[in-house]
């Protein structure tokens, strides 16, 4: 059996979404037509590939994501749970998410999902605000929301939502106002995003094309950082990473396996993976599109497009740059056996500064070096 | 060798843009000179930057063979001057080989400042001159006013100017008529000794140096023992030739004949312009000659890459070669490490410079703030010269400081001389003349070399919106009230930002540094304080304040490859930038800062 560091998962795409986000730049497509028996055949067959050479491997964690995946038939989801217990030999108390659109339909598919195995919940409520709703393209209403999100609290013990802000003319007592509110709701973990305007998106193109005012300014979205984390601390939901709060014992434990460079294999179209085999780190990308990847699978029989084994410099690099993005930081001992150096003088400065902690085994971002991560690491990676 | 009263040489005067070289391109079309299929646009211009720019910066020539209407066959020699105030120069030597011009004025525009520049060198010259109306295929053409223009602004005959278009074609035939019969043919004496001018040098990787010579007396031939007055040096002719506009080789050149020699000659150096050459064991007397060139604007240039220093090394030594004009010394800044402090005939012959080492050489690098010679007059009466601000000596041992001046003499519509004359007086100019021609206005002001040489004629350019034009001489050193002024980010002085200016004019332009380099420089981990200082006293502050917000909002596994490739790519983009103590400054800010926005 081999052990990883990080830990082991698997990550499940679903391309499809009703509607695309003017700010979302993943991998989602809108389709009237979806042959769920198809894409069953195809997932089952991707499923059987990936064991063939992780079997025996202790799977801890399954995520189902979007595009929307609460938009597949309960009974899909299902088969795929169902294989992957055949497949893999998994923990005791494997985390099973799948993320939702709190709209009422989908919540008539959650206890569906609760039957299948899933036994945790992320929404993507985004905006407690209808106008901003709208603004971001959402389907759905605040009122929407809160029926689904009653229902899923009322089926697992575990529910997450997301929130977008550093939005359109937000001031930051609206952001206070907001976020109060969320905290009322919250159950046990939030994701809260600044919005980031991504190339190819259509914010992105309204963005250069001068439009979309009224963005919050570097200086006020970086006063918005600091009180969410203030306010989230005081509620008990700190940060565990840069965007994710959560409970003591209830962080996403899939998502703690990319921050803590640990292994996981990706399924569906445009999934990537990153996989430990004979002691050497893979990277693995699917097929971007969905039909296209549909007739790899059918047709060659893997859904695969790419694995490049990863020089352990770019591991280096990866985990230091996915690790740091934690409240517990990056393990010191494991970044130097895989080569890894700091740029000693410019860390002494950062830690002179406030930015980081550093003793003999951790390095961490200080709440006040978490966001000017990007800042931290083009520093501290030495030439 | 042809007969004295068949050849006819002459260059072209024009301003920029005024189609000097297509005009050049038609005179050899027109007389099939160059094969149909050989034909390309400016067919002289020769570097690629001449060619992307527009403009000429070598003086260029070509042999062209002419039947007349009078049935005579003549030879017609055009050399091409660069019309750019910074090659002056080589424009008033190349002239100093012909006995006329032709002067090509924009029918649309009128006569510019280039135009009278050059037009007075070759009336220095005592050439004889045809005026040519250009563009006369454009609306806008209006022959009769820039005729008139001519003969009030320049003072010649414009009566019988040649209207052209060197566009499509027209009155090409009557320019090369009026050359035979207006322009003079040359004077000199076949059975005479040796006597001949040379006119330029360039070097060529094939042939090594190549000489354009002017004969006035005697035959060169090929295979003779020839020898440079100015330094006594005897050298082996290889090849003599002419340009049509390749090179073609000949067996002599007589009297009155332009064309080239080749002996073997290593390095431009060795060839001085305006040198004469005789024969080995003749005797004759020296023509006056011409002043080497003196660079004017200096500047560092350093590499971006310190580990590229050789390279660069190299790739000065190689157009030095072929450019006798450019002068480099090895300079070491505590800043930027090892480089090069380099002299220019101005700002363009800087940026030609910069340009060829990047594009030629594949060099990134770093300039900084061009700089003119002061005088620096100490008490105990010696004078030392300033190349360089940051070898300013102890203020303590200085008497007083002298700077270069010039005469500028701009050309401008009347609805901007207002825009003009301010920018002007804001760089310190004292009018010595306005007069008006027409609807334009010539003034002349005396103005600080330093504070032109930076952005004076991007400035004007913006303020006229292109239409006025714009000439200088040198008229020699004054005295002023100029203090070196030091920029310090985050308490470190950065030597290559340091300057020369005006005492009055210190903490404008400090203010202005200093604002320009709050936006130039990017926001670090820690707040930066930027200064601009005299001596120990800051005139001007200004803080960068530390990053705030970079962080990547979402990051999970499927982002993992992307954002990492985006990290090393930020990483890479660090290497365009110096460090500075703590601080990185990207290349670019060390010209940026220096642009004034008035």
């Amino acid at each position: 059996m081999t052990q990883t560091l990080g830990g082991f998962g698997l990550y499940l795409h679903w391309p499809f979404c009703q509607a695309k986000c003017p700010y979302c730049d993943f991998n989602s497509h809108v389709s009237a037509n979806i042959d769920q028996a198809r894409w069953q055949a195809a997932y089952l067959s991707e499923l059987d590939r990936a064991a063939a050479e992780t079997k025996n491997r202790v799977l801890e964690t399954v995520f189902f994501g979007g595009g929307t995946p609460s938009l597949m038939d309960p009974s899909l989801v299902n088969a795929i749970i169902e294989r992957i217990r055949q497949n893999w030999p998994m923990v005791n108390d494997p985390e099973i998410s799948l993320e939702a659109n709190p709209t009422s339909v989908e919540a008539g598919r959650f206890a569906g999902y609760r039957d299948a195995g899933v036994n945790r919940i992320s929404m993507g409520i985004q905006a407690l605000n209808d106008t901003d709703l709208r603004r971001l393209g959402r389907m759905h209403s605040v009122k929407d929301a809160r029926a689904a999100f009653d229902t899923a609290r009322n089926l697992f013990d575990r529910v997450s939502f997301d929130l977008i802000y550093a939005r359109q003319n937000q001031t930051l007592q609206d952001w206070k106002a907001e976020l109060t509110e969320a905290l009322n709701m919250a159950i046990d973990h939030l994701s809260l995003y600044q919005l980031t305007i991504e190339d190819g998106t259509a914010f992105g193109a309204r963005h250069a094309a001068g439009g979309l005012k009224g963005l919050p300014d570097d200086d006020t979205s970086a006063d918005m950082y600091l009180l969410t984390q203030e306010i989230t601390a005081d509620a008990g939901l700190g940060s565990y990473e840069v965007s994710n709060h959560a409970r003591e014992d209830a962080q996403s434990r899939h998502n703690l396996i990319y921050w803590r460079g640990g292994d996981y294999i990706g399924i569906g179209p445009g999934a990537h993976g990153r996989l430990t085999l004979n002691s050497q780190k893979f990277a693995t990308e699917t097929e971007l599109s969905p039909l296209g990847w549909l007739l790899n699978v059918e047709k060659k029989g893997s859904g695969e497009t790419l694995r490049d084994a990863v020089p352990s410099s770019e591991q280096a690099l990866e985990y230091l740059m996915m690790s740091l993005r934690l409240s517990e930081g990056t393990d010191l001992i494991r970044y130097k056996n895989l080569g890894g150096k700091l740029a000693q003088n410019a860390a002494q400065d950062l830690v002179q500064l406030g930015l980081i902690e550093i003793d003999e085994t951790r390095l961490r971002a200080t709440s006040q070096g978490r966001p000017v991560l990007n800042g931290l690491l083009r520093n501290l990676i030495a030439e | 060798m042809t007969d004295l009263d068949k050849i006819r040489n002459f260059s072209i005067v024009a301003h920029i843009d005024h189609g000097k070289s297509t005009l050049a391109d038609r005179l050899i079309q027109e007389t099939n000179t160059v094969a149909v299929r050989d034909m390309k646009e400016q067919l002289l211009d020769s570097m690629d930057i001449e060619r992307e720019r527009g403009i000429t910066i070598k003086a260029n020539t070509v042999r062209i063979d002419y039947t007349a209407d009078d049935g005579q066959d003549y030879v017609l020699n055009l050399i091409d001057t660069p019309g750019h105030v910074d090659f002056a120069y080589e424009v008033s030597r190349s002239m100093r080989a012909v006995e006329g011009s032709l002067l090509v004025v924009d029918s649309t525009q009128g006569v510019e400042a280039q135009t009278l520049a050059n037009v007075y060198h070759a009336l220095d010259a005592d050439h004889e001159i045809v005026p040519v109306l250009n563009k006369i295929d454009l609306p806008a053409s209006d022959c009769e006013r820039v005729a008139e223009q001519i003969e009030d602004v320049i003072g010649i005959d414009a009566s019988e100017a040649i209207q052209v278009s060197a566009k499509t074609g027209v009155g090409i035939r009557e320019t090369l008529e009026s050359i035979v019969k207006h322009l003079p043919a040359p004077k000199g004496d076949p059975d005479a000794p040796l006597k001949a001018m040379l006119v330029d040098s360039w070097y060529d990787s094939y042939l090594g140096v190549i000489v354009l010579v002017r004969v006035i007396d005697g035959r060169l031939k090929k295979g003779e023992r020839v020898k440079f007055l100015s330094n006594g040096t005897v050298h082996h002719v290889d090849r003599i030739g002419v340009f049509r506009p390749a090179m073609a080789e000949i067996d002599s050149l007589g009297p009155g004949e332009i064309g080239f020699l080749t002996a073997s000659i290593k390095q431009v150096r060795d060839t001085r312009v305006g040198d004469t050459i005789t024969h080995q064991k003749s005797e004759v007397e020296a023509l006056p000659g011409f002043k080497p060139a003196q660079p004017v604007v200096f500047c560092g240039l350093f590499p971006v890459d310190a580990a590229q220093f050789e390279d660069m090394r190299d790739s000065i030594d190689k157009l030095a070669l072929n450019d006798a004009s450019f002068s480099f010394e090895m300079e070491t800044s505590a800043a930027l490490g090892f480089g090069f402090r380099c002299g220019f005939l101005g700002l363009l012959h800087l940026e030609v410079i910069r340009d060829r080492i990047e594009r030629e050489y594949d060099i990134d690098l770093i300039t900084t703030a061009p700089s003119v010679i002061y005088d620096i007059h100490m008490k105990d009466g010696t004078v030392e010269q300033l190349h360089n601000p940051a070898d300013m000596p102890d203020l303590t041992l200085v008497d007083h400081i002298e700077e270069p001046r010039i005469k500028a003499t701009i050309l401008v519509p009347d609805e901007y001389l207002g825009d003009v004359l301010k920018l002007c007086q804001d760089r310190r100019g004292l009018q010595l003349d306005l007069t008006y021609a027409g609807s334009r206005a010539m003034v002349v002001y005396d103005l600080p070399l330093n504070e032109v040489v930076f952005d004076f004629y991007d400035r004007l350019k913006s303020v006229t919106k292109g239409y006025a034009s714009f000439d200088y001489q040198m008229i020699g050193y004054r005295e002023d009230n100029l203090v070196k002024m030091s920029v310090l980010v985050n308490d470190e002085p950065v030597d290559a930002l340091s300057m020369m200016v005006h005492r009055e004019r210190a903490e404008t332009r400090g203010r202005a540094m200093v604002e320009k380099l709050k936006e130039l420089i990017p926001r670090h981990m820690f707040k930066i304080p930027i200064q601009a200082a005299i001596g120990g006293k800051v005139i001007a502050r200004e803080t960068l304040s530390a990053m705030r917000k970079d962080v990547t909002a979402k990051c999970y596994g499927g982002d993992a490859t992307r954002k990492k490739k985006l990290l090393e790519k930020q990483k890479a983009g660090k290497k365009k930038m110096r460090q500075f103590g703590k601080v990185e400054i990207p290349q670019q800010a060390f010209i940026n800062a220096l642009k004034m926005d008035s």
